[in-house]
């Protein structure tokens, strides 16, 4: 029984990290209608990144952060006015494969820079402190920061979306991008300051995923499967959701590897697959289909 | 009233298409005998041609006439894979009835699959097919029966059953790549040509519009997804029996089934018939002079597909075509007036 | 006579192939209010959508305080002091109506115009400030589409078709509130079919036929038979 809770704790916390691949997903699709294939490649180089400025400054990963985030969302926000702006319109098509371009230029790039070569953050003694909750119960500390992460990047996108003007603007383009122009908002600007966004949460994400786990270019891929089905899971339009969405993912893999290391992501593609079938709208949905 | 006859026709070929097709069926001729002039290794590069002609056209059906953009045709060509091996060896089946089961398993899988994908749109429905790709994958390393996650090889003996020498084996996979290549084309042709074809064009177009003029868009797009699965898992079958060898990393690859056939749709053309075919020469062209480069390689069909989707949408062909109103195949479709001159079916 | 705060001087406007305006021109005085009239498909829209830069033109074909603007995209256009109130509001779901008001001030140009003003312009606005705008009715959408653009302070502002589905006497007390805009220094180009209507709130009339000007004069001295024969084409 309390190898039954451990696994579900397990699984609670490791959504975390799921739900911020899902939010800066999430994001870019509710402003703009874009789904970007490199995001979970991006993922990958927010890790990567966090690798050569720990390398360089020599700082923990966890401060690494500061640097990789701005960064990224410097990266996000040029890649977009170059690229991604040109590709949006009512045809689906060319995001789709203008990303899936990018998704492989990445991912060979990365393998011609740094091989494919597994790697790893260090972050000392953080990666294998626990403390104790409960009569039984340990929660790892670096499980448990990135769950607070999650909550507070989540929480902090809620508050951009809803309380400030820039999330004002976001809401206003995503319903009405010719009306929001007599507004005086420049679409070109207001799309690339939400890819901006997208990736600072990637940057959080990838640095904690680099702690966590071994990481090579080629992990990207699942990570993006894993926010999306967060986000089908939760439901579209709600980031609250996509908490939800990422921690019932987490707790699915973690069932499924408790029972057989091979079935961990079987188990939360299964999950997902099965939320589709019974209640396609996602558990907590905020716009219909 | 006018009289029984349909006072008009719709003419299918142009003056480039009937130049084209010419030229096509000499080229299908000359390519089946090519096995009494070519060496091994030639035979080998083609059949691989014929293979990706027929998975790029097949997903340019897909994708460019129904708008399903898939991301996870992979899934078809593992599990063609795997059924052809499964029956093959477990069930003792001949190797080339299994092939045909292995499209009619794909056929029956790809039902449950479209009802939970349709519930997904757009880029979503993208994403929810690369799931079930690696789901398929994930599957398939769990059955120990066929290797698990090594995979396994088609035993000698089943390899005999299909042809008593090596060479007479080589001819027989040869010319079934280039018939299953033949037989995609020419059934997408010809769906292209028949009303289905027009409805088809008509959601390509402009989906919403198709629908209010009494297309049954939905029916019609689990039609092709049906079809486009029994035909991929055919390729997949055909595909591992050449390769004698299968495992799930190799099966449900996203670079060698979709990223490639993905490239080679964009390079050539989507949306036309004659795209995949260009499409594929091309790639073939560049992999022949620069494979020595690795991922570098890859690199640069990324960038390749995305300056040709951002600067010239209609790939080759699109241009060629725009520009000196090309057509390979009899797709137009012009009317051609009955003879006393009665332009108004109801006057 | 006053110089043009606007000027439209031989305007074109097409949709793809389709030609909606040929070689308009209309001018507008500061502190005028200028009606356009015209049937269905007359061009009335694409011709305050030209304006307000959501459609492209050539850069001197209109021309804003002197300074050439036809080729300059909306959110420029809106920067210069020229503020549409679209056809149908069209005011944002996902925002309430307050949100909506912010952000039409979202360019903090300097003015008279804030949220305070606004409601006190529109008193029913004040109310329901923090409901979602998808659940005002009609008219207070209108005032609410209104009000957003002011919230930019105009000089100019651009009012397509106002009374579109709205009971008449909630038409009547939307154009009552008008002068109080005018009187703050705001100019008006009104679109309407509602034509009592424009004729009352307006000193200049342009008509649009197919999209041409037809009949242009001062809404005073024009007959009722001309009006018609320009409205419907001879």
């Amino acid at each position: 029984m309390m190898e039954w809770v451990n696994v579900i704790i397990q699984g609670v916390l490791i959504g975390g990290l799921y739900a911020m691949f899902a939010a800066g997903l999430a994001l870019i699709f509710g402003v703009m209608r874009l789904v970007n294939i490199a995001h979970g490649d991006l993922i990958v180089v927010a890790a990567y990144l966090a690798l050569i400025v720990t390398g360089a400054v020599g700082v923990n990963p966890l401060a690494a952060i500061l640097i990789v985030a701005p960064v990224m969302a410097a990266i996000g926000y040029v890649l977009q006015r170059a690229l991604l702006n040109w590709t949006l319109g009512d045809d689906l098509l060319p995001p789709l494969l203008v990303t899936f371009g990018l998704s492989v230029i990445i991912q060979n790039g990365l393998l011609e820079l740094f091989t494919a070569d597994s790697r790893r953050l260090a972050a000392g003694a953080i990666e294998v402190a626990s403390f104790p909750v409960a009569e039984g119960i340990w929660i790892g500390v670096l499980p448990f920061i990135q769950l607070v992460a999650a909550i507070a990047v989540i929480g902090g996108l809620q508050v951009l979306f809803y309380s400030r003007p820039l999330g004002r603007a976001f809401r206003a383009t995503a319903d009405d991008p010719s009306v929001a122009q007599l507004m005086g908002l420049d679409n070109r600007h207001v799309f690339a300051l939400a890819m901006a966004v997208s990736l600072a949460v990637i940057a959080v994400a990838g640095v904690l995923i680099a702690i966590r786990t071994n990481f090579d270019p080629a992990i990207g891929p699942a990570r993006l499967i894993f926010g999306f089905e967060a986000v089908i899971i939760g439901g579209l339009g709600s980031l609250w959701g996509t908490l939800a969405g990422g921690i019932i993912l987490g707790v699915s893999q973690a069932i499924g590897a408790h029972i057989d290391p091979g079935w961990q992501q079987l188990a939360g593609h299964l999950a997902f697959l099965a939320i589709l079938a019974v209640r396609p709208q996602g558990l907590f949905p905020r716009i219909q289909g | 009233m006018s009289g029984m006859t349909a006072p008009f026709k719709v003419e299918h070929a142009t003056r480039s298409s009937r130049i084209g097709s010419a030229a096509l069926a000499i080229t299908v001729i000359v390519l089946a005998v090519l096995p009494a002039f070519a060496g091994r290794d030639d035979l080998r590069l083609c059949s691989e041609i014929f293979v990706y002609i027929a998975l790029a056209s097949l997903w340019n059906l897909l994708a460019g006439y129904a708008g399903l953009v898939s991301v996870g045709q992979q899934a078809y060509v593992g599990l063609g894979g795997y059924i052809l091996f499964a029956c093959a060896i477990l069930a003792g089946i001949h190797p080339l009835a299994a092939v045909a089961l292995a499209g009619l398993v794909s056929a029956a899988v790809a039902v449950p699959v479209a009802g939970l994908m349709f519930r997904l749109r757009g880029h979503y429905f993208a994403i929810g097919t690369w799931v079930i790709a690696e789901v398929f994958r994930l599957m398939a390393a769990q059955v120990s029966a066929l290797g698990g996650g090594s995979g396994i090889s088609l035993p000698a003996q089943i390899v005999i059953t299909m042809a008593p020498s090596r060479q007479l084996r080589e001819f027989e996979m040869y010319w079934l790549a280039l018939a299953l290549a033949v037989a995609v084309c020419g059934a997408i042709v010809l769906l292209l040509r028949s009303r289905y074809g027009l409805a088809l064009t008509a959601i390509r177009d402009n989906e919403l519009a198709a629908r209010s003029n009494g297309v049954d868009v939905r029916r019609l797009k689990l039609a092709i997804y049906i079809a486009t699965a029994f035909a991929t898992g055919i390729i997949g079958a055909l595909i591992f029996l050449q390769k004698l060898r299968i495992s799930p990393d190799t099966a449900f690859s996203v670079n060698d089934w979709t990223a490639y056939v993905i490239f080679i749709t964009v390079i050539g053309g989507i949306g036309r018939v004659e795209g995949p075919i260009i499409g594929t020469l091309v790639f073939f062209l560049l992999r022949q002079s620069l494979a020595d480069l690795g991922s570098l390689y890859l690199l640069m069909l990324g960038a390749v597909a995305i300056a040709i989707m951002l600067l010239a949408p209609k790939g080759i062909w699109g241009v060629l075509a725009g520009r000196f109103g090309w057509q390979l195949l009899p797709l137009a479709r012009r009317l051609r007036f009955s003879a006393d001159g009665r332009t108004n079916p109801s006057a | 006579m006053p110089e043009a705060l606007l000027e439209v001087r031989s305007l074109d406007a097409h949709y793809g192939d389709f030609q909606a305006l040929f070689s308009v021109s209309l001018a507008a005085a500061a502190g005028d209010v200028v009606a356009v009239i015209g049937a269905n498909g007359a061009g009335k829209s694409t011709l305050l959508n030209s304006i307000a830069g959501l459609i492209r033109s050539r850069p001197d074909a209109i021309l804003f305080r002197g300074e050439p603007i036809g080729e300059l995209p909306a959110h420029a256009v809106v920067a210069r002091g020229i503020a549409l109130v679209p056809e149908g509001r069209r005011l944002f779901p996902s925002l309430t109506l307050e949100e909506n008001l912010l952000i039409g001030g979202q360019l903090a140009r300097p003015g008279p115009w804030n949220l305070a003003r606004v409601y006190e312009l529109f008193p029913a606005l004040a109310e329901r400030r923090h409901l979602p705008s998808a659940r005002l009715s009609g008219g207070q959408q209108q005032m609410g589409a209104i009000g957003r653009a002011l919230m930019s302070n105009p000089s100019l502002l651009l009012c397509d078709e106002l009374s579109l589905g709205l009971a008449p006497i909630v038409v009547r007390d939307l154009y009552a509130r008008l002068p109080q805009i005018v009187a703050e220094g705001v100019s008006l180009i009104i679109v309407e079919q509602d034509v009592v209507q424009a004729l009352n709130a307006a000193k200049e009339v342009y008509c649009l036929q197919e999209g041409r000007v037809a009949l242009a004069g001062r809404s005073a001295s024009l007959s009722h038979a001309a009006i018609s024969a320009a409205y419907f084409g001879a």
